[in-house]
Protein backbone atom coordinates (compact mmCIF):
# COMPACT_ATOMS: atom_id res chain seq x y z
CA UNK A 1 0.00 0.00 0.00
CA UNK A 2 3.07 2.60 -0.71
CA UNK A 3 1.10 4.12 -3.22
CA UNK A 4 -2.05 5.26 -0.49
CA UNK A 5 0.51 6.43 1.52
CA UNK A 6 2.12 8.35 -0.66
CA UNK A 7 -1.51 9.78 -2.08
CA UNK A 8 -2.19 10.32 1.95
CA UNK A 9 0.70 12.16 1.68
CA UNK A 10 -0.03 14.65 -0.53
CA UNK A 11 -3.23 15.20 0.37
CA UNK A 12 -2.67 16.44 3.79
CA UNK A 13 0.59 18.31 2.22
CA UNK A 14 -2.44 20.14 0.13
CA UNK A 15 -5.17 20.11 2.95
CA UNK A 16 -2.02 21.58 4.96
CA UNK A 17 -1.52 24.26 2.07
CA UNK A 18 -5.03 25.29 1.75
CA UNK A 19 -5.48 25.86 5.80
CA UNK A 20 -2.26 28.18 5.60
CA UNK A 21 -3.11 30.49 2.76
CA UNK A 22 -6.41 30.74 4.87
CA UNK A 23 -4.95 31.81 8.03
CA UNK A 24 -2.11 33.61 6.25
CA UNK A 25 -4.62 35.64 4.48
CA UNK A 26 -6.61 36.29 7.85
CA UNK A 27 -3.18 36.85 9.59
CA UNK A 28 -2.85 39.97 7.08
CA UNK A 29 -6.68 41.35 6.88
CA UNK A 30 -7.85 39.79 3.44
CA UNK A 31 -11.23 38.58 4.08
CA UNK A 32 -11.42 37.96 0.12
CA UNK A 33 -8.80 35.43 -0.57
CA UNK A 34 -10.34 33.69 3.21
CA UNK A 35 -13.75 33.40 1.03
CA UNK A 36 -11.51 32.41 -1.75
CA UNK A 37 -10.23 29.58 0.23
CA UNK A 38 -13.56 28.63 1.72
CA UNK A 39 -14.66 28.51 -1.41
CA UNK A 40 -11.87 26.33 -2.69
CA UNK A 41 -12.85 23.79 0.40
CA UNK A 42 -16.17 23.67 -0.43
CA UNK A 43 -15.97 22.81 -4.19
CA UNK A 44 -13.18 20.47 -3.30
CA UNK A 45 -15.47 18.80 -1.11
CA UNK A 46 -18.19 18.68 -3.50
CA UNK A 47 -15.94 17.55 -6.27
CA UNK A 48 -14.72 14.99 -2.95
CA UNK A 49 -17.97 13.58 -3.10
CA UNK A 50 -18.49 12.96 -7.04
CA UNK A 51 -14.84 11.17 -6.78
CA UNK A 52 -16.26 8.45 -4.76
CA UNK A 53 -18.68 7.81 -7.68
CA UNK A 54 -16.76 8.28 -10.97
CA UNK A 55 -13.01 7.57 -9.38
CA UNK A 56 -13.58 5.03 -6.77
CA UNK A 57 -16.75 3.37 -8.08
CA UNK A 58 -16.30 3.59 -11.64
CA UNK A 59 -19.85 5.42 -11.94
CA UNK A 60 -19.12 8.73 -14.53
CA UNK A 61 -21.87 10.81 -13.75
CA UNK A 62 -22.61 13.78 -15.41
CA UNK A 63 -25.47 15.05 -13.04
CA UNK A 64 -23.76 15.95 -9.97
CA UNK A 65 -25.20 19.33 -10.07
CA UNK A 66 -28.29 17.80 -9.36
CA UNK A 67 -27.24 17.07 -5.71
CA UNK A 68 -25.07 20.39 -5.46
CA UNK A 69 -27.81 22.17 -6.09
CA UNK A 70 -30.29 20.46 -4.08
CA UNK A 71 -28.21 20.73 -1.03
CA UNK A 72 -28.25 24.60 -1.75
CA UNK A 73 -31.69 25.06 -2.01
CA UNK A 74 -32.17 22.99 1.09
CA UNK A 75 -29.72 25.55 2.71
CA UNK A 76 -31.83 28.52 0.64
CA UNK A 77 -35.54 27.10 1.54
CA UNK A 78 -34.93 26.49 4.69
CA UNK A 79 -33.35 29.67 5.56
CA UNK A 80 -36.33 31.43 3.63
CA UNK A 81 -38.76 29.39 6.02
CA UNK A 82 -37.15 31.00 9.23
CA UNK A 83 -36.62 34.04 7.66
CA UNK A 84 -40.38 34.67 6.18
CA UNK A 85 -41.91 32.57 9.69
CA UNK A 86 -42.98 30.15 7.42
CA UNK A 87 -43.92 26.78 8.19
CA UNK A 88 -42.08 24.59 5.64
CA UNK A 89 -44.97 22.07 6.10
CA UNK A 90 -48.08 21.99 8.23
CA UNK A 91 -49.17 18.60 7.71
CA UNK A 92 -48.76 15.76 9.27
CA UNK A 93 -46.43 17.61 11.68
CA UNK A 94 -45.64 20.97 11.46
CA UNK A 95 -41.61 21.57 10.30
CA UNK A 96 -40.68 25.09 10.86
CA UNK A 97 -37.85 26.77 8.77
CA UNK A 98 -34.41 26.80 10.16
CA UNK A 99 -31.22 29.02 10.14
CA UNK A 100 -29.33 26.31 12.33
CA UNK A 101 -26.37 24.94 9.80
CA UNK A 102 -26.29 21.44 11.94
CA UNK A 103 -30.04 20.87 11.01
CA UNK A 104 -29.53 22.81 7.23
CA UNK A 105 -26.88 19.92 6.76
CA UNK A 106 -28.08 16.88 8.00
CA UNK A 107 -31.42 18.16 5.79
CA UNK A 108 -29.21 19.05 2.56
CA UNK A 109 -27.44 15.47 3.17
CA UNK A 110 -30.84 13.96 3.37
CA UNK A 111 -32.04 15.20 0.22
CA UNK A 112 -28.97 14.76 -1.61
CA UNK A 113 -28.72 11.11 -0.56
CA UNK A 114 -32.22 10.34 -1.51
CA UNK A 115 -32.12 12.18 -4.80
CA UNK A 116 -29.11 10.20 -5.41
CA UNK A 117 -30.52 6.97 -4.31
CA UNK A 118 -33.70 7.40 -6.53
CA UNK A 119 -31.13 8.68 -9.84
CA UNK A 120 -29.03 5.77 -8.81
CA UNK A 121 -31.67 2.58 -8.65
CA UNK A 122 -32.45 4.56 -12.06
CA UNK A 123 -29.57 5.01 -13.87
CA UNK A 124 -27.19 2.53 -12.68
CA UNK A 125 -28.60 -0.21 -14.69
CA UNK A 126 -27.18 1.71 -17.51
CA UNK A 127 -23.19 1.92 -17.85
CA UNK A 128 -21.01 4.11 -20.04
CA UNK A 129 -22.40 6.60 -22.53
CA UNK A 130 -25.80 5.43 -21.00
CA UNK A 131 -25.24 5.94 -17.55
CA UNK A 132 -23.31 9.66 -18.20
CA UNK A 133 -26.49 10.64 -20.79
CA UNK A 134 -29.00 9.59 -17.61
CA UNK A 135 -27.23 11.55 -14.81
CA UNK A 136 -27.19 14.41 -17.14
CA UNK A 137 -30.98 14.26 -18.24
CA UNK A 138 -31.62 13.61 -14.27
CA UNK A 139 -29.63 17.08 -13.18
CA UNK A 140 -31.79 19.31 -16.56
CA UNK A 141 -34.65 17.86 -14.86
CA UNK A 142 -34.16 19.28 -11.59
CA UNK A 143 -32.63 22.53 -13.28
CA UNK A 144 -35.73 23.18 -15.36
CA UNK A 145 -37.75 22.35 -11.96
CA UNK A 146 -35.75 25.21 -10.18
CA UNK A 147 -36.26 27.73 -13.16
CA UNK A 148 -40.33 26.96 -13.65
CA UNK A 149 -41.17 27.32 -10.06
CA UNK A 150 -41.55 30.69 -9.18
CA UNK A 151 -41.93 29.82 -4.60
CA UNK A 152 -38.32 30.30 -3.87
CA UNK A 153 -37.12 32.56 -7.07
CA UNK A 154 -37.79 30.37 -9.86
CA UNK A 155 -34.80 31.76 -12.39
CA UNK A 156 -33.63 34.62 -10.08
CA UNK A 157 -32.53 31.88 -7.05
CA UNK A 158 -33.08 32.13 -3.60
CA UNK A 159 -31.12 34.84 -1.57
CA UNK A 160 -30.40 34.10 1.61
CA UNK A 161 -30.01 37.48 3.59
CA UNK A 162 -29.12 35.96 6.67
CA UNK A 163 -26.44 33.31 7.07
CA UNK A 164 -27.39 29.74 8.64
CA UNK A 165 -25.84 29.70 12.00
CA UNK A 166 -24.23 27.81 14.55
CA UNK A 167 -24.57 28.22 18.15
CA UNK A 168 -21.33 29.96 19.83
CA UNK A 169 -19.63 30.34 16.12
CA UNK A 170 -19.49 33.20 14.52
CA UNK A 171 -20.46 32.17 11.03
CA UNK A 172 -19.83 35.73 9.47
CA UNK A 173 -16.16 35.70 10.58
CA UNK A 174 -14.35 34.65 7.30
CA UNK A 175 -11.87 32.16 8.82
CA UNK A 176 -14.59 30.91 11.25
CA UNK A 177 -16.79 29.85 8.14
CA UNK A 178 -13.65 29.04 6.40
CA UNK A 179 -12.63 26.40 9.22
CA UNK A 180 -16.08 25.19 9.19
CA UNK A 181 -15.92 24.57 5.44
CA UNK A 182 -12.32 23.01 5.94
CA UNK A 183 -13.37 20.49 8.53
CA UNK A 184 -16.26 19.49 6.13
CA UNK A 185 -13.72 18.84 3.43
CA UNK A 186 -10.99 16.64 5.60
CA UNK A 187 -13.79 14.90 7.44
CA UNK A 188 -14.94 14.02 3.95
CA UNK A 189 -11.51 12.95 2.67
CA UNK A 190 -11.08 11.13 6.34
CA UNK A 191 -14.40 9.18 5.72
CA UNK A 192 -13.66 8.21 2.10
CA UNK A 193 -9.88 7.20 2.99
CA UNK A 194 -11.60 4.62 5.81
CA UNK A 195 -14.43 3.71 3.90
CA UNK A 196 -11.81 2.58 0.66
CA UNK A 197 -9.77 1.12 3.13
CA UNK A 198 -12.51 -1.46 4.16
CA UNK A 199 -14.74 -4.47 3.49
CA UNK A 200 -17.19 -1.66 1.20
CA UNK A 201 -14.19 0.31 -0.48
CA UNK A 202 -12.88 -3.30 -1.41
CA UNK A 203 -16.23 -4.21 -3.14
CA UNK A 204 -16.36 -1.10 -4.81
CA UNK A 205 -13.42 -1.28 -5.78
CA UNK A 206 -13.80 -4.89 -7.53
CA UNK A 207 -17.68 -3.46 -9.22
CA UNK A 208 -15.07 -0.95 -10.77
CA UNK A 209 -12.22 -3.50 -11.60
CA UNK A 210 -14.29 -6.58 -12.15
CA UNK A 211 -17.64 -6.69 -11.64
CA UNK A 212 -18.22 -10.83 -12.68
CA UNK A 213 -15.14 -11.50 -10.25
CA UNK A 214 -17.51 -9.80 -7.44
CA UNK A 215 -20.82 -11.08 -8.30
CA UNK A 216 -19.10 -14.69 -8.23
CA UNK A 217 -17.69 -14.37 -4.94
CA UNK A 218 -21.26 -13.67 -3.42
CA UNK A 219 -21.58 -10.00 -3.59
CA UNK A 220 -24.19 -8.60 -5.80
CA UNK A 221 -22.64 -5.26 -7.15
CA UNK A 222 -25.38 -3.08 -7.92
CA UNK A 223 -26.21 -2.35 -3.77
CA UNK A 224 -22.75 -1.75 -3.50
CA UNK A 225 -22.43 1.01 -6.11
CA UNK A 226 -25.84 2.25 -5.33
CA UNK A 227 -24.76 2.69 -1.59
CA UNK A 228 -21.75 4.52 -2.83
CA UNK A 229 -23.54 6.73 -4.97
CA UNK A 230 -26.17 7.64 -2.50
CA UNK A 231 -22.78 8.74 -0.30
CA UNK A 232 -21.91 10.58 -3.23
CA UNK A 233 -24.94 12.31 -3.67
CA UNK A 234 -24.98 13.05 0.23
CA UNK A 235 -21.54 14.82 0.30
CA UNK A 236 -22.15 17.17 -2.84
CA UNK A 237 -25.63 18.29 -1.19
CA UNK A 238 -23.46 19.18 1.83
CA UNK A 239 -20.79 20.88 -0.21
CA UNK A 240 -24.18 22.66 -1.93
CA UNK A 241 -25.35 23.61 1.42
CA UNK A 242 -21.95 25.06 2.08
CA UNK A 243 -21.84 27.08 -0.63
CA UNK A 244 -25.19 28.79 -0.72
CA UNK A 245 -24.50 30.02 2.71
CA UNK A 246 -20.87 31.37 1.73
CA UNK A 247 -22.41 33.28 -1.20
CA UNK A 248 -25.80 34.23 0.90
CA UNK A 249 -28.04 33.20 -2.76
CA UNK A 250 -28.68 30.05 -4.56
CA UNK A 251 -29.71 29.31 -7.85
CA UNK A 252 -30.55 27.29 -10.95
CA UNK A 253 -27.37 27.65 -12.07
CA UNK A 254 -25.70 25.36 -9.23
CA UNK A 255 -27.85 22.98 -10.76
CA UNK A 256 -26.95 22.96 -14.74
CA UNK A 257 -25.17 21.20 -16.45
CA UNK A 258 -21.67 23.20 -16.56
CA UNK A 259 -21.68 23.13 -12.61
CA UNK A 260 -22.00 19.46 -13.16
CA UNK A 261 -18.99 19.70 -15.98
CA UNK A 262 -16.71 21.71 -13.44
CA UNK A 263 -17.09 18.86 -11.18
CA UNK A 264 -16.02 16.52 -13.20
CA UNK A 265 -13.37 18.56 -14.25
CA UNK A 266 -11.88 19.10 -10.70
CA UNK A 267 -11.75 15.43 -10.58
CA UNK A 268 -10.14 14.73 -13.62
CA UNK A 269 -7.84 17.30 -12.99
CA UNK A 270 -6.96 16.24 -9.69
CA UNK A 271 -6.73 12.95 -10.75
CA UNK A 272 -9.32 10.16 -11.10
CA UNK A 273 -9.37 8.02 -7.47
CA UNK A 274 -7.28 9.65 -6.29
CA UNK A 275 -8.11 10.85 -2.54
CA UNK A 276 -6.94 14.30 -2.56
CA UNK A 277 -7.30 14.89 -6.32
CA UNK A 278 -10.46 16.92 -6.38
CA UNK A 279 -8.69 19.23 -3.84
CA UNK A 280 -5.69 19.77 -6.50
CA UNK A 281 -8.45 20.16 -9.29
CA UNK A 282 -10.29 22.57 -7.49
CA UNK A 283 -7.74 24.39 -6.55
CA UNK A 284 -5.90 24.77 -9.54
CA UNK A 285 -9.97 26.13 -11.38
CA UNK A 286 -10.42 28.72 -8.10
CA UNK A 287 -6.72 29.96 -8.76
CA UNK A 288 -6.65 30.32 -11.94
CA UNK A 289 -10.23 31.79 -12.34
CA UNK A 290 -8.77 34.66 -10.14
CA UNK A 291 -5.72 35.22 -11.06
CA UNK A 292 -5.93 34.69 -14.75
CA UNK A 293 -9.55 36.13 -15.15
CA UNK A 294 -8.33 39.02 -14.08
CA UNK A 295 -6.30 38.93 -17.01
CA UNK A 296 -8.17 37.41 -19.59
CA UNK A 297 -11.74 36.63 -20.26
CA UNK A 298 -10.66 33.53 -21.95
CA UNK A 299 -8.76 32.03 -19.04
CA UNK A 300 -11.24 28.64 -18.98
CA UNK A 301 -9.24 28.26 -22.22
CA UNK A 302 -6.37 27.93 -20.22
CA UNK A 303 -8.13 25.51 -17.83
CA UNK A 304 -9.06 23.45 -20.65
CA UNK A 305 -5.44 23.30 -22.22
CA UNK A 306 -4.54 22.12 -18.66
CA UNK A 307 -7.33 19.90 -18.07
CA UNK A 308 -6.56 18.27 -21.64
CA UNK A 309 -2.64 18.29 -20.85
CA UNK A 310 -2.60 16.80 -17.48
CA UNK A 311 -5.07 14.00 -18.94
CA UNK A 312 -2.82 13.22 -21.85
CA UNK A 313 0.23 13.17 -20.26
CA UNK A 314 -0.18 12.50 -16.33
CA UNK A 315 -2.54 9.79 -15.87
CA UNK A 316 -3.19 10.34 -12.01
CA UNK A 317 -3.87 14.18 -12.12
CA UNK A 318 -2.41 16.28 -10.48
CA UNK A 319 -2.11 14.55 -7.28
CA UNK A 320 -0.26 11.90 -9.52
CA UNK A 321 2.52 14.31 -10.45
CA UNK A 322 2.64 15.52 -6.51
CA UNK A 323 2.30 12.06 -5.15
CA UNK A 324 4.51 10.32 -8.11
CA UNK A 325 3.63 7.40 -9.37
CA UNK A 326 0.18 5.87 -10.83
CA UNK A 327 -1.72 4.47 -8.42
CA UNK A 328 -2.62 0.75 -8.06
CA UNK A 329 -6.16 -0.36 -8.26
CA UNK B 1 -28.21 -41.51 -2.13
CA UNK B 2 -26.71 -38.44 -1.02
CA UNK B 3 -28.13 -35.48 -2.90
CA UNK B 4 -25.57 -34.16 -6.08
CA UNK B 5 -23.89 -31.03 -5.08
CA UNK B 6 -25.24 -29.93 -8.49
CA UNK B 7 -27.83 -31.02 -11.02
CA UNK B 8 -28.87 -29.90 -13.79
CA UNK B 9 -32.39 -30.65 -15.48
CA UNK B 10 -33.82 -29.96 -19.15
CA UNK B 11 -32.10 -26.51 -19.46
CA UNK B 12 -33.02 -25.53 -22.68
CA UNK B 13 -31.69 -21.63 -24.36
CA UNK B 14 -31.90 -20.44 -27.50
CA UNK B 15 -31.23 -17.05 -28.38
CA UNK B 16 -33.17 -16.12 -32.11
CA UNK B 17 -33.29 -19.74 -34.05
CA UNK B 18 -30.27 -21.30 -32.30
CA UNK B 19 -30.72 -23.25 -30.26
CA UNK B 20 -27.86 -23.63 -27.62
CA UNK B 21 -28.81 -25.96 -25.05
CA UNK B 22 -31.27 -28.53 -25.46
CA UNK B 23 -32.92 -30.35 -22.66
CA UNK B 24 -29.48 -30.63 -21.43
CA UNK B 25 -29.49 -32.36 -18.17
CA UNK B 26 -26.03 -33.72 -15.87
CA UNK B 27 -25.19 -33.86 -12.61
CA UNK B 28 -22.18 -33.31 -10.18
CA UNK B 29 -21.33 -35.66 -7.23
CA UNK B 30 -19.33 -35.02 -4.32
CA UNK B 31 -15.45 -36.08 -4.74
CA UNK B 32 -15.81 -36.26 -8.93
CA UNK B 33 -14.45 -34.18 -11.61
CA UNK B 34 -17.27 -34.01 -14.01
CA UNK B 35 -16.13 -32.79 -17.66
CA UNK B 36 -17.93 -30.98 -20.04
CA UNK B 37 -16.21 -31.51 -23.57
CA UNK B 38 -17.81 -30.37 -27.03
CA UNK B 39 -16.61 -28.71 -30.41
CA UNK B 40 -16.32 -25.04 -30.38
CA UNK B 41 -20.06 -24.00 -30.44
CA UNK B 42 -21.30 -26.79 -28.61
CA UNK B 43 -23.27 -24.67 -26.38
CA UNK B 44 -20.65 -25.03 -23.03
CA UNK B 45 -20.11 -21.45 -22.68
CA UNK B 46 -23.90 -20.69 -22.98
CA UNK B 47 -24.68 -23.85 -20.47
CA UNK B 48 -21.90 -23.16 -18.11
CA UNK B 49 -23.35 -19.59 -17.79
CA UNK B 50 -27.17 -20.79 -16.87
CA UNK B 51 -25.76 -22.78 -14.47
CA UNK B 52 -23.91 -19.95 -12.83
CA UNK B 53 -26.97 -17.73 -13.27
CA UNK B 54 -25.91 -15.36 -16.06
CA UNK B 55 -27.82 -16.39 -18.63
CA UNK B 56 -31.27 -17.01 -17.84
CA UNK B 57 -32.38 -20.43 -19.11
CA UNK B 58 -35.77 -20.60 -21.64
CA UNK B 59 -36.61 -24.14 -19.59
CA UNK B 60 -35.16 -26.37 -17.06
CA UNK B 61 -33.67 -26.30 -14.02
CA UNK B 62 -30.44 -26.10 -11.66
CA UNK B 63 -30.37 -27.19 -8.02
CA UNK B 64 -27.66 -26.31 -5.88
CA UNK B 65 -27.28 -29.25 -3.07
CA UNK B 66 -31.45 -29.84 -4.04
CA UNK B 67 -32.05 -26.07 -3.62
CA UNK B 68 -33.78 -24.86 -7.40
CA UNK B 69 -31.72 -21.74 -7.70
CA UNK B 70 -32.91 -20.85 -11.32
CA UNK B 71 -34.41 -18.01 -10.77
CA UNK B 72 -31.65 -16.60 -8.73
CA UNK B 73 -29.00 -14.19 -9.37
CA UNK B 74 -24.99 -15.16 -9.60
CA UNK B 75 -23.89 -13.51 -6.89
CA UNK B 76 -27.17 -15.38 -4.52
CA UNK B 77 -25.78 -18.68 -6.49
CA UNK B 78 -21.92 -18.03 -5.16
CA UNK B 79 -23.27 -17.44 -1.69
CA UNK B 80 -24.77 -20.90 -1.62
CA UNK B 81 -22.17 -22.34 -2.40
CA UNK B 82 -21.10 -21.98 -6.30
CA UNK B 83 -17.74 -21.21 -6.93
CA UNK B 84 -16.65 -20.51 -10.63
CA UNK B 85 -13.84 -19.61 -12.69
CA UNK B 86 -14.50 -17.96 -15.95
CA UNK B 87 -12.64 -18.58 -19.42
CA UNK B 88 -11.43 -15.16 -19.61
CA UNK B 89 -9.48 -13.87 -16.53
CA UNK B 90 -11.66 -11.52 -13.88
CA UNK B 91 -8.80 -10.98 -12.09
CA UNK B 92 -8.48 -7.06 -10.62
CA UNK B 93 -4.95 -6.70 -12.42
CA UNK B 94 -3.89 -3.63 -10.41
CA UNK B 95 -4.31 -5.55 -7.00
CA UNK B 96 -2.31 -7.75 -4.97
CA UNK B 97 -3.18 -11.16 -5.18
CA UNK B 98 -4.38 -11.31 -2.09
CA UNK B 99 -6.61 -8.42 -2.55
CA UNK B 100 -7.94 -10.76 -5.12
CA UNK B 101 -8.29 -13.74 -2.94
CA UNK B 102 -9.93 -11.66 -0.23
CA UNK B 103 -13.05 -10.75 -2.45
CA UNK B 104 -13.86 -14.33 -2.98
CA UNK B 105 -14.25 -14.81 0.38
CA UNK B 106 -15.81 -11.66 1.35
CA UNK B 107 -19.55 -13.63 1.03
CA UNK B 108 -18.60 -16.26 3.12
CA UNK B 109 -17.08 -14.35 5.49
CA UNK B 110 -19.46 -11.44 6.25
CA UNK B 111 -20.14 -9.46 3.30
CA UNK B 112 -19.42 -5.95 1.97
CA UNK B 113 -21.11 -3.76 4.51
CA UNK B 114 -18.14 -2.82 6.23
CA UNK B 115 -17.13 0.52 6.55
CA UNK B 116 -14.71 0.87 9.50
CA UNK B 117 -12.45 -1.44 9.97
CA UNK B 118 -9.19 -2.00 7.51
CA UNK B 119 -9.71 -4.72 5.27
CA UNK B 120 -5.62 -5.87 5.79
CA UNK B 121 -7.02 -6.33 9.37
CA UNK B 122 -9.88 -8.07 9.02
CA UNK B 123 -8.26 -11.73 9.98
CA UNK B 124 -11.36 -13.89 8.67
CA UNK B 125 -10.68 -12.62 5.18
CA UNK B 126 -6.67 -12.22 5.00
CA UNK B 127 -6.92 -15.88 6.43
CA UNK B 128 -9.19 -17.36 4.07
CA UNK B 129 -7.66 -15.52 1.24
CA UNK B 130 -4.08 -16.98 2.13
CA UNK B 131 -4.90 -20.56 2.65
CA UNK B 132 -6.71 -20.07 -0.75
CA UNK B 133 -3.31 -18.83 -2.27
CA UNK B 134 -0.98 -21.80 -0.47
CA UNK B 135 -3.76 -24.42 -1.91
CA UNK B 136 -2.89 -23.61 -5.19
CA UNK B 137 1.19 -22.97 -4.58
CA UNK B 138 0.65 -18.88 -5.07
CA UNK B 139 1.48 -18.32 -1.14
CA UNK B 140 5.04 -16.29 -2.27
CA UNK B 141 3.29 -14.25 -4.92
CA UNK B 142 0.69 -12.86 -1.85
CA UNK B 143 2.06 -9.25 -2.45
CA UNK B 144 2.18 -9.27 -6.30
CA UNK B 145 -0.06 -7.21 -8.04
CA UNK B 146 -2.27 -10.18 -10.70
CA UNK B 147 -0.79 -8.12 -13.65
CA UNK B 148 2.38 -8.67 -12.86
CA UNK B 149 1.52 -12.51 -12.46
CA UNK B 150 2.76 -15.23 -15.31
CA UNK B 151 -0.48 -16.50 -17.45
CA UNK B 152 -0.34 -19.91 -15.53
CA UNK B 153 -0.29 -18.32 -12.08
CA UNK B 154 -3.03 -15.61 -13.03
CA UNK B 155 -5.06 -19.23 -13.96
CA UNK B 156 -4.19 -20.07 -10.60
CA UNK B 157 -5.04 -17.31 -8.78
CA UNK B 158 -8.70 -17.33 -10.38
CA UNK B 159 -8.81 -20.63 -8.92
CA UNK B 160 -7.59 -19.20 -5.93
CA UNK B 161 -10.60 -16.66 -5.68
CA UNK B 162 -13.22 -18.92 -5.86
CA UNK B 163 -11.73 -21.73 -3.21
CA UNK B 164 -11.71 -18.57 -1.36
CA UNK B 165 -15.39 -18.66 -0.99
CA UNK B 166 -15.08 -22.21 0.41
CA UNK B 167 -17.61 -23.65 -2.66
CA UNK B 168 -19.28 -26.45 -2.51
CA UNK B 169 -19.59 -27.37 -6.41
CA UNK B 170 -16.90 -25.47 -8.72
CA UNK B 171 -17.53 -24.72 -12.35
CA UNK B 172 -14.26 -24.56 -13.92
CA UNK B 173 -14.40 -22.92 -17.67
CA UNK B 174 -11.37 -23.84 -19.03
CA UNK B 175 -8.33 -23.64 -16.61
CA UNK B 176 -5.61 -24.71 -18.58
CA UNK B 177 -6.13 -22.89 -21.54
CA UNK B 178 -3.38 -21.08 -22.97
CA UNK B 179 -1.22 -22.81 -20.53
CA UNK B 180 2.41 -24.55 -21.49
CA UNK B 181 2.57 -28.15 -20.82
CA UNK B 182 4.27 -27.29 -17.49
CA UNK B 183 1.52 -25.20 -16.26
CA UNK B 184 -1.07 -27.41 -17.46
CA UNK B 185 0.78 -30.59 -15.81
CA UNK B 186 0.84 -28.44 -12.57
CA UNK B 187 -2.88 -27.61 -13.07
CA UNK B 188 -3.61 -30.90 -13.40
CA UNK B 189 -2.12 -32.07 -10.30
CA UNK B 190 -3.73 -29.65 -8.58
CA UNK B 191 -7.55 -30.23 -9.53
CA UNK B 192 -6.84 -33.65 -9.10
CA UNK B 193 -5.93 -33.44 -5.62
CA UNK B 194 -9.08 -31.46 -5.34
CA UNK B 195 -11.88 -32.69 -6.17
CA UNK B 196 -11.70 -34.21 -2.88
CA UNK B 197 -12.81 -31.07 -1.48
CA UNK B 198 -14.70 -29.85 -3.51
CA UNK B 199 -16.35 -31.13 -6.51
CA UNK B 200 -15.51 -30.04 -10.18
CA UNK B 201 -17.69 -29.27 -13.42
CA UNK B 202 -14.65 -28.98 -15.72
CA UNK B 203 -14.71 -27.52 -18.99
CA UNK B 204 -11.68 -28.45 -20.84
CA UNK B 205 -10.01 -28.31 -24.57
CA UNK B 206 -7.43 -30.09 -23.52
CA UNK B 207 -8.17 -33.61 -24.05
CA UNK B 208 -5.40 -35.50 -22.22
CA UNK B 209 -5.92 -33.56 -18.84
CA UNK B 210 -10.06 -34.71 -19.55
CA UNK B 211 -9.23 -37.84 -20.12
CA UNK B 212 -7.13 -38.28 -16.94
CA UNK B 213 -8.86 -36.22 -14.23
CA UNK B 214 -12.51 -36.92 -15.62
CA UNK B 215 -14.45 -39.47 -13.62
CA UNK B 216 -17.17 -39.15 -15.90
CA UNK B 217 -17.60 -37.10 -19.34
CA UNK B 218 -20.55 -35.34 -20.49
CA UNK B 219 -20.11 -35.15 -24.34
CA UNK B 220 -21.79 -32.10 -25.60
CA UNK B 221 -22.66 -31.12 -29.49
CA UNK B 222 -25.15 -28.55 -30.97
CA UNK B 223 -26.53 -28.02 -27.25
CA UNK B 224 -27.05 -31.58 -26.93
CA UNK B 225 -25.95 -34.20 -24.31
CA UNK B 226 -24.87 -36.79 -27.28
CA UNK B 227 -22.53 -38.49 -24.90
CA UNK B 228 -22.15 -39.52 -21.06
CA UNK B 229 -20.22 -41.47 -19.06
CA UNK B 230 -16.77 -42.61 -17.93
CA UNK B 231 -13.50 -42.06 -19.97
CA UNK B 232 -13.60 -45.16 -21.35
CA UNK B 233 -16.62 -45.20 -22.57
CA UNK B 234 -16.34 -42.29 -23.84
CA UNK B 235 -13.23 -42.73 -25.81
CA UNK B 236 -15.34 -45.92 -27.49
CA UNK B 237 -18.44 -44.13 -28.04
CA UNK B 238 -18.45 -43.99 -32.08
CA UNK B 239 -20.76 -40.62 -32.26
CA UNK B 240 -18.58 -39.10 -30.10
CA UNK B 241 -15.37 -39.91 -32.70
CA UNK B 242 -17.49 -38.67 -35.24
CA UNK B 243 -18.48 -35.11 -34.19
CA UNK B 244 -15.64 -34.66 -32.06
CA UNK B 245 -12.67 -36.65 -31.18
CA UNK B 246 -11.93 -38.43 -34.22
CA UNK B 247 -11.28 -35.45 -36.41
CA UNK B 248 -7.66 -35.48 -34.65
CA UNK B 249 -6.23 -38.70 -35.13
CA UNK B 250 -8.76 -39.88 -38.09
CA UNK B 251 -8.26 -36.98 -40.82
CA UNK B 252 -10.62 -39.12 -43.33
CA UNK B 253 -13.33 -39.01 -41.39
CA UNK B 254 -13.61 -35.18 -41.86
CA UNK B 255 -13.75 -35.43 -45.51
CA UNK B 256 -16.94 -37.79 -45.58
Amino acid sequence: MAEDARDTRATLALLAALAAAAAGAHALGEPFYVNMAARVAILAMAAAGLNLALGFGGMVSFGHAAFFGLGGYAAGVAAWHAANQIPLASWPVLVPGTDRMIVVWAAAAATGGLAALLIGALSLRTSGVQFIMITLAFAQMFYYFAISWPAYGGEDGLPIYLRNGIEGLDVYDPFTFFAICFVWLAATLAGTARIMRARFGAALTMARLSEARLASAGVDPFPVRLTAFALSGAVTAVAGALNADLNGFVGPSALSWKMSGELMAFVILGGVGRLGGPVAGAAAFVLLEHFLGAATERWVLVFGALLLGVTLFARGGLLGLLAGRARHG
Amino acid sequence: MAEAALRVEGLSKAFGGLVASDRVSLDLRAGEIHALIGPNGAGKSTLIGQIAGWIRPDAGRVLLAGRDVTRLSPARRARLGLGRTFQVSTLALPLSARRNAMIGALARAGGAWGFVRPLMRERALTEAADAALARVGLAARADTPAAELSHGERRRLELACALAGAPRALLLDEPLAGMGPEGAAQMTELLDALRREVPILLVEHDMDAVFRLADRITVLAMGRVIAHGPPAAIRADAAVRATYLGQDDQPEAADV
